[in-house]
């Protein structure tokens, strides 16, 4: 056994998971919804096997350092970020209904690390500039707070697709899909406390960063496009925070601010890597 | 209360405007990442027309962040900060040092979250054990014997009302370290060969000398590689000399700089020379000596009557490289030979031999920097962890007691309040509430309260 196939086994029981979860919402299936939670603690248990076997692995090649530091292993992380905040807001909400919402990130994250063609999979060295104790403080940070920015972009949609549903038809008539879901006021409780842990985080994220470059390099800010980024993406949330009090600003624009909230996440991660240096090498042709 | 405030402090105070702040920075500061930072003026020309150049440059796109507008919304914004904080804080501080024994006991029974109960213990009993309960709960109860009965108070976490205050302080602590490091700071560069000594830097934009009041030496420069042939460590052996001594000798690599009267070099880049560094030792006598060695230019020992060179220089950066060693001490024919780095190779020579080792010259390249604002910065970063840490998990907390004597009993009425996580402090209160009905030294009232 290594870590790879663990990895894969985790990809297919988060996929699993994902549709039973689904199928719990479609279906009006609450009984099975255990099978999901059972599925995502399985998988969750292959996983930690799998990130630790790498980190072994890595050692065994003579290159050993966390596995954290590329592409692939950051998108593991984000899985594995993902499936424990959602298991922690099962208990603490005791609502599996939130799964459907939830678990299909994590599933996603998995799937894309271990199918897209651009994804290196291999265990590589460390350069001189990743070598630092800050690399794991500072990718750890930023993937908790960008796991619980992706449920609560989980819960925004939720939340949306129950507020559409409530407007069209008038609440609590039927026993339909959007029915079994919590209460619109408790949806968007669960939001803003999630925002509230990822802000925290991703501060932390963005902390550790800026010390890290400051003893790499001697410049803890220098405005290059990840670190606007991840600004760009906190004042984002800082809009959530603060909208909270003023009048208006609350359910469904707090919603809104978590999607958006995430793609601005998505890019900062994904899109700076991937479109910001496509135009750059475009600039320079 | 203030009904009429300043329009000025309404406008810098609300919290629109911080909205509108927070969407201008984020939406701004997208453009930065798009169009490239700190380019010639005939690039943004070449690239995007005369017409939007010449935009850019009124609107400074081309340096953005250090523009007048981008700077003036981080201004507005610490404005924003400061006139709400001088508009709320009077009224939070009120709130963490109010006297909450100035209720009454009509205001208490209004509470939503509230309990009360008889029990049949006189009113001295039944006080004495609610403040035993209350001092389990928390530190520092406080009493009140009014005219009708006995109140009695415990709060927790009044200072975290603080929290989010200290949160507000630390981004303008952060901004106060980064316009000191911007004045007195320096930002520069040195490329400092093997071998040489600098006491001066180069700033970085303006590439004007500074001076560092001390010289620095680089004693050596090693490269190394991983098998697949990725960069591994890039270190050079720094000497700090001052009045003519060494004083500091540090190695560095990449995250690990060296800190000198308030300057830190960082290891940045580094560049190969087209110099080999040649040593050459006489086994016989055991004398030796180091020279600098440009490839295909005839060196010599005087001392030695011994001249060489480097004659030829094959393979490349991956493989390393293998290099051609002319070399005779005028005693018979000349010697030819390969060697490569690290290597030491020897030469036979009719009166006694030589050993060759011969190293090529690197430059390091420096990156110094000069912050005294970053520990402002540090201590703003640290205040904001802790600030958010408090304005997101603590509450204040609050809980009154007040017992009053009815009939032959005593009437027990409990009331709190939270500022934050109500559902949490729910359960505390009823537990607490628990706690004093099931007391062993209370006798719960027949009647019904
Ligand atoms: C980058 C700048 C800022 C940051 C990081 C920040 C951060 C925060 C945080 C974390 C909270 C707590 C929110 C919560 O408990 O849900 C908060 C609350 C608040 N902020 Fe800010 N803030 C900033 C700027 C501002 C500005 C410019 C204003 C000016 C109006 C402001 C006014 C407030 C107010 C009034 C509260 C609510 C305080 C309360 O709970 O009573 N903030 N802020």
């Amino acid at each position: 056994m290594n870590s790879s196939q663990l990895l894969g086994y985790t990809t297919f029981a988060y996929l699993f998971s994902t549709i039973v979860y689904i199928a719990v919402l479609v279906f009006r299936a609450k009984k099975i919804s255990v099978l999901g939670t059972i599925l995502a603690l399985v998988g969750l248990v292959l996983q930690t096997a799998g990130i630790g076997m790498r980190w072994m692995e890595s050692y065994q090649m003579g290159i050993g350092h966390a596995p954290l530091s590329n592409m692939y292993e950051s998108l593991v992380v984000f899985a594995w970020a993902i499936v424990v905040f959602y298991l922690f807001l099962e208990l603490k909400f005791k609502n599996r209904m939130l799964g459907g919402f939830a678990m299909p990130f994590a599933f996603f994250s998995m799937a894309y690390a271990s199918f897209a063609s651009e994804i290196n999979q291999q265990i590589s060295p460390l350069v001189p500039a990743l070598q630092s104790n800050w690399l794991i403080a500072h990718v750890v940070t930023c993937f908790i707070g960008y796991a619980a920015f992706a449920v609560a972009c989980g819960m925004g949609i939720m939340y949306l697709l129950k507020a559409w549903h409530e407007e069209r038809f008038s609440a609590g008539s039927g026993e339909g899909i959007f029915d079994s879901l919590p209460p619109l006021k408790d949806i968007d409780d669960i939001i803003y406390k999630t925002i509230v842990f990822g802000f925290l985080w991703l501060s932390t994220g963005i902390i550790t960063g800026a010390v890290w470059a400051n003893s790499a390099w001697g410049t803890y800010w220098s405005w290059d496009p990840k670190e606007t980024w991840s600004l760009i993406t906190w004042f984002v949330y800082a809009v959530a925070l603060h909208a909270r009090f003023v009048r208006g600003w609350a359910g469904k624009r707090i919603a809104w601010i978590a999607i958006i909230g995430f793609f601005s996440v998505i890019f900062t991660y994904y899109g700076v890597n991937f479109l910001l240096s496509g135009l750059h090498s475009y600039g320079r042709a | 209360m203030k009904k009429t405030k300043n329009p000025f402090v309404s406008f810098f105070s609300s919290m629109q405007l911080t909205l509108f702040t927070f969407i201008s920075l984020a939406v701004s500061s997208i453009i930065g990442t798009i169009i490239l930072q700190n380019k010639e003026p005939a690039f943004y020309v070449n690239q995007y027309g005369p017409n939007l150049a010449k935009i850019f440059e009124i609107l400074n796109i081309g340096d953005m962040y250090n523009s007048w507008w981008f700077l003036s919304l981080l201004v507005l914004l610490s404005l924003n900060l400061i006139v709400c904080t001088i508009d709320r804080l009077p009224n939070v501080w009120r709130m963490v040092v109010l006297d909450n024994l100035q209720t009454t006991p009509e205001r208490l029974e209004r509470q939503s979250r509230r309990q009360a109960f008889l029990v049949d213990n006189d009113h001295a009993g039944a006080v004495a054990a609610a403040k035993a309960v209350l001092d389990s709960f928390g530190k520092g109860v406080q009493q009140a014997d009014q005219e009708k009965g006995t109140l009695l108070f415990i709060q927790k976490g009044a200072w975290t009302r603080l929290g989010v205050y200290v949160v507000h302080a630390s981004i303008l602590i952060i901004f106060a370290g980064a316009i000191i490091g911007s004045i007195y700071g320096h930002k520069g560069g040195v490329t400092l060969p093997e071998g040489s000594t600098t006491s001066s830097i180069y700033q970085f934009g303006s590439n004007q000398l500074i001076d560092l009041g001390f010289g620095i030496r680089c004693d050596k420069f090693t490269l190394s590689f991983y098998d697949n042939g990725a960069p591994k460590e890039y270190r050079s052996d720094l000497t700090v000399i001052k009045g003519g001594k060494e004083v500091l000798r540090k190695s560095i690599v990449v995250n690990d700089p060296l800190d000198y009267g308030g300057y830190t070099f960082y290891q940045a880049s580094y560049e190969p020379r087209n110099e080999m560094v040649v040593t050459i030792a006489n086994e016989t006598s055991a004398t030796e000596k180091t020279f600098l060695v440009v490839p295909r230019r005839e060196v010599s020992w005087a001392n030695e009557g011994v001249s060489f060179g480097i004659v030829n220089i094959q393979g490349s950066n991956r493989t390393g490289y293998g290099y051609k060693i002319w070399f005779t001490d005028k005693h018979g024919e000349p010697s030819t030979f390969w060697l490569t780095e690290g290597m030491a190779g020897k030469v036979q020579r009719a009166a006694t031999t030589y050993a060759v080792s011969l190293k090529r010259r690197y430059a390091t390249g420096l990156q110094v920097a000069k912050d005294p604002g970053v520990w402002y910065v540090y201590v703003g970063c640290l205040a904001m962890l802790l600030g958010l840490l408090v304005a997101f998990f603590l509450s204040h907390r609050r809980v009154w007691i007040y017992l009053a004597k009815e009939g032959d009993s005593t009437r027990i009425l409990l009331s709190g309040t939270a500022n934050k996580n109500r559902i949490g402090f729910d359960k505390e209160f009823v537990a607490l509430v628990e706690k004093i009905r099931l007391n062993d030294s209370l006798t719960p009232s027949k009647e019904a309260s």
